[in-house]
């Protein structure tokens, strides 16, 4: 049970962000861990290994595919692409990660109550 | 992906998985170096930043398991690694439940052939049996079948009703087939137009009657049954078309029923068509059963309210003939009762299968008993393994969930074994079983009975499992390593289950053995019974029926029996010989009628209770042992003479005047117009209807009157069982010196039901044998298994007390304190289980009272002698481990452990 509150802030956010990122470029896993780290500028505290089991969830639901293929520091990897089916189970999630937001939002806003 | 090839492509994605994070790792310690780490902080650095390396790989691979399967297939492997490890305790606990389960499948396979699966014809829901009670009609009331239906009755059922599809009446018989092979008495099953349509089933080869067929003086046809139509025309097809001799007349063969196809419940061998001559069709007649096949979403309540609604059209319809009262059966309270088809063929059975099968059930909970307490015994044995698994993390669901596999596995091993035994059992039971249980032949292993084991299987596997799983490992077990092999004597706690299921056992084998005690004190009852003959093993009897297109003559008739009494007479062996219409319990039915006394008034509109009437020959009490209580036997003079005299049963005399010797000399008349006949003497009552049931008040005439139905009319008996008493009697000599005796008179006479007394009387009460047989098996079994469970705890007690006894003994106590304080331990669980089980039986005993006679379902004896019987048995399997326990040496149970 402990490991599931380190991994995620919530259940989902990991493979959200995993295919927001995947949606802008295929990527393997070292350098998607990397990308997300620095863009949530380290705020997001991710075990690097928690990646995986969150990329085999969605291997499994074919929401991701994975080749295996050489990187720019020319090592064997595994790259990471959206599938179709991820491109659209990515739109929902975020609109309904967004409608979450906003409601929560609205009730933490200050002075309006 | 589908599951299944996720199994089989799991190994590369497995390896995939790990490649994947060796790479991600060797590239962020190589990073880190770039960075100016030194290789080796660098890669701890890389592995705390990843994480926990085998769980992460671990919950990687998760994601692609079929968690619930995958650990319910390794629980199941480690069940049977535990379950081979242990022998003994595994092919106890197998051959316990094989049998408990076998005799529940095979108990349940009767139960479902004969009552719940519906009967072999289409919609078999819709078919139901004309059946009506008519409480006025005293002689008739009594009659299991109620009043049967009239030609008239039929005529009128058929066509005026609103709520069959089709109706008919039906009757069975006998009939001589010749011409074929040596004469043959066939079973007969007469049936009028409706029935077959109403059964719905088509022929097999050839058609069904048509109306036209069962018109009077039309062309006579007749249908056979497969196994007949196999066993005398080797299945020929062309054999539609041709004549066969039924009675001495020709008929014609135009179908053959379906292999499997009975007529209700019986068997036959040819159908006739019934033509009734609707123009000289009367009210009475009452000798058929109906049967009719409902309209769909027809009820039993619209159709018995059609048929009340038709009653007074029927009288209204018909008539008995010029100066008679047709609305006389008003008096008769004529109710119509019909009820579905297959009620009809079971009968009063389903009781008895329902008590066999819940006393077969109560053995099982006894033998679950038995292996809860094996298992408990087992699990004591394994805390620690289960201590130590708790301790390493293991939730207590998953040490349960393994556990109850464990023992679902041995629940369902020992199904499988028990199917096997049910089969044998099936078998045994379709032999043994009594031959008037309906459907014997549908009985069968089919795929209810085999989910009913399986379902039986898992629910005991389940039941005998929780009780040790909870106990040693549920939610509040002590799950704790002991730090000490030495334990002390004994908690209170530690045998509290395992006395609780002994105390069970006990009280559930009590329920059972006095229900077999009960069947046996009925059997006795039934044994003391007069039936109305004497030495039925030496009494042989057959059936013969002399039809008029053999001899026309009726004076004939009657000399040709009496030549047949006197060939059997002279053969060697034989000490006398007579016949009379039927023999107590053989279930043929003479007919039965009014009788009216010289000294008694009767009024106009009344109808007078009926009387069974039966016919004799001289010499026939004598033979069947029938005592004649008052007055003399009949005479062969007085038959051929004409004379007009009477036999009446005793409780007819005793009804009428009081005391038997009373009636002698009175004189009775059966019509009003009719004349005089005098009483000439008294015959014992006799069990007409089997051993349980009253015995009838009975009429009985001479084989032979004249005039009673029209001025010099005379009336034989064609139909008649002789009687000879003889030591020889079943011996196939002597049975081929009858038949040669027999066919020296007229070799065209078939003979039918060529039988002992004995094998009338057994058959009789077989239904009681039956149960008794069953009772005593499932009694037995549970005596046995609950010796085995109180030896079983016992002994265990005595081996966990070794230290305190020895301690004891070392303090100077003697063998023989010892030897009381287990017999005190044993005496107690027993006592208080046959307390237990002698409320039980007070509850349960009278749901069987149905079955018993003679004898109260609470009959003080039986429960007296169980009882003490149950405890001295108890007291018995404790001796064995009290025993042992006064040998414990102190010195070597106190080096112990």
């Amino acid at each position: 049970m402990s490991k599931d509150k380190q991994r995620d802030l919530f259940p989902g956010a990991l493979e959200m962000m995993i295919l927001r990122t995947l949606k802008r470029q295929p990527l393997h896993g070292y350098a998607l861990v990397q990308h997300i780290k620095r863009t949530s500028n380290d705020l997001l505290q991710i075990e690097e290994g928690s990646l995986y089991p969150a990329l085999q969830r969605l291997l499994r639901e074919e929401l991701v595919k994975a080749e295996w293929g050489i990187s720019a520091t020319n090592r064997r990897v595994r790259i990471y692409k959206l599938t179709p089916a991820g491109m659209k189970h990515l739109e929902h999630e975020v609109s309904r990660f967004e409608r979450m937001l906003e409601g929560i939002t609205r009730v933490l806003a200050p002075g309006e109550s | 992906m589908s599951w299944l090839g996720r199994v089989f492509w799991r190994r590369r994605i497995y390896g995939d998985l790990s490649e994947e994070i060796r790479e991600h790792l060797d590239e962020k310690v190589e990073e880190l170096v770039e960075g100016g780490m030194s290789r080796k902080d660098a890669e701890t650095a890389a592995r705390r930043e990843f994480g926990n390396l085998t769980l992460v790989e671990e919950d990687g691979r998760g994601v692609w398991r079929w968690p619930f399967v995958e650990d319910f297939v390794r629980d199941v492997r480690f069940a049977l690694r535990m379950l081979g490890k242990a022998p003994g305790f595994t092919i106890a606990a197998l051959l316990t439940l094989a049998i408990g389960i076998g005799a529940n499948a095979a108990v349940f396979s009767v139960l479902n052939s004969v009552l719940l699966k519906p009967l072999p014809y289409p919609r078999a829901e819709e078919l139901i049996s004309l059946h009506q009670t008519a409480p006025g009609a005293a002689g008739l009331a009594d009659f299991e079948s109620g009043l049967l239906l009239s030609p008239s009755m039929y005529v009128t059922y058929s066509e005026q009703n609103r709520t069959f599809q089709s109706a008919g009446v039906w009757d069975t018989g006998t009939a001589s087939v010749t011409g074929l092979a040596d004469p043959e008495q066939v079973r007969t099953v007469e049936v009028s137009d409706g029935v077959l349509q109403a059964l719905d089933v088509p022929p097999q080869v050839g058609r069904w009657f048509s109306a036209a067929d069962q018109t009077p003086h039309g062309p006579e046809r007749v249908m056979l049954s497969y196994g007949y139509w196999q066993r005398r025309f080797g299945g020929d097809r062309s054999v539609i078309g041709r004549n066969l001799s039924v009675d001495s007349r020709p008929r014609e063969i135009i179908g053959v029923m379906p292999r499997g196809f009975r007529f209700v419940d019986t068997d036959f061998d040819v159908m006739v068509p019934l033509a009734f001559e609707r123009g000289k069709l009367i009210l009475a007649g009452f000798g058929f059963q109906g049967i009719a096949r409902l309209k769909p979403n027809a009820t039993l309540a619209e159709a018995n309210a059609d048929m009340t609604r038709m009653l007074p059209v029927w009288m209204d319809s018909w008539s008995n003939g010029p100066g008679t009262n047709p609305h006389i059966y008003e008096t008769w309270r004529i109710t119509p009762t019909v009820r579905l088809l297959k009620q009809e063929v079971i009968g009063n059975v389903s009781e008895l299968l329902w008590v066999v099968m819940g006393t077969i059930g109560v053995v099982m909970l006894i033998a679950c008993a038995n292996v809860a307490n094996l298992l408990l015994v087992r699990v004591e044995a394994r805390q620690e393994e289960l201590a130590v698994r708790a301790a390493l993390g293991a939730a207590w669901t998953r040490i349960v969930r393994g556990l109850l596999v464990e023992s679902v596995m041995l629940g369902l091993l020992g199904g499988v074994v028990g199917v096997g035994l049910a089969y044998a059992g099936v078998r045994f039971l379709v032999t043994a079983g009594p031959a008037n249980l309906p459907r014997l032949s549908e009985i069968s292993l089919d795929t209810r009975t085999i989910g009913f084991t399986l379902l039986l299987s898992l629910l005991s596997g389940l039941f005998f499992g929780l009780i040790p799983a909870l106990k040693y490992a549920g939610p509040r077990a002590p799950m704790t390593v002991r730090t000490a092999g030495r334990t002390t004597s004994m908690s209170r706690e530690r045998f509290h289950a395992r006395n609780v299921l002994v105390v069970g056992q006990v009280a559930m084998a009590l329920v059972l053995l006095v229900s077999a005690g009960l069947m046996i004190r009925t059997f006795e009852e039934l044994r003391n019974v007069e039936p109305g003959f004497t030495d039925a093993r030496h009494l042989q009897t057959m059936r013969i029926s002399i039809p008029d297109s053999l001899v026309a003559q009726a004076e004939r008739v009657t000399r040709a029996q009496n030549e047949i009494l006197e060939k059997v007479q002279a053969i060697p062996g034989v000490q006398s010989a007579g016949f009379v219409s039927e023999m107590p319990l053989e279930g043929f039915d003479s007919g039965w009628d009014e009788i009216f006394a010289e000294d008694k008034t009767y009024s106009e509109d009344e109808i007078a209770p009926l009387r069974l009437y039966k016919y004799i020959s001289p010499g026939f009490c004598a033979t069947a042992g029938t005592r004649i209580v008052a007055g003399r036997d009949l005479t062969w003079t007085e038959v051929y003479t004409f004379r007009p005299v009477l036999l009446i049963s005793e409780n007819l005399a005793r009804e009428l005047w009081g005391s038997p010797s009373a009636a002698v000399g009175k004189r009775l008349r059966e019509f009003p117009k009719s004349s005089w006949r005098e009483v000439i003497g008294v015959i014992q009552d006799v069990r007409e209807n089997g051993v349980q049931a009253k015995a009838p008040e009975i009429v009985y005439w001479p084989t032979m009157t004249s005039d009673r139905f029209g001025p010099g009319i005379v009336g034989p008996t064609r139909t008649v069982t002789f009687v000879m008493s003889s030591e020889r009697a079943g011996t196939q000599g002597f049975l081929n010196e009858v038949r040669q005796a027999v066919w020296s008179v007229n070799a065209n006479l078939p003979l039918a039901n060529v039988r002992t007394m004995q094998t009338v009387y057994d058959k009789s009460v077989a239904r009681t044998s039956f149960t008794l047989v069953m009772l005593a098996i499932a009694g037995t079994m549970a005596l046995l298994l609950g010796m085995i469970g109180i030896y079983g705890v016992i002994s265990y007690t005595v081996s966990q007390r070794k230290r305190e006894i020895g301690i004891r003994m070392a303090l100077g106590a003697q063998g023989r304190d010892v030897l009381h304080t287990v017999l005190g331990q044993g005496a107690k669980m027993a006592l208080l289980g046959v307390a237990i089980g002698m409320v039980g039986a007070f509850g349960l005993t009278r749901l069987m009272a149905g079955l018993l006679y003679g004898v109260s379902a609470l009959d003080p004896f039986t429960f007296a002698a169980v009882g003490a019987l149950l405890t001295v048995v108890a007291l018995a399997a404790c001796y064995l481990p009290a025993r042992h326990a006064t040998k414990v040496d102190p010195m070597v149970a106190l080096r112990y452990d």
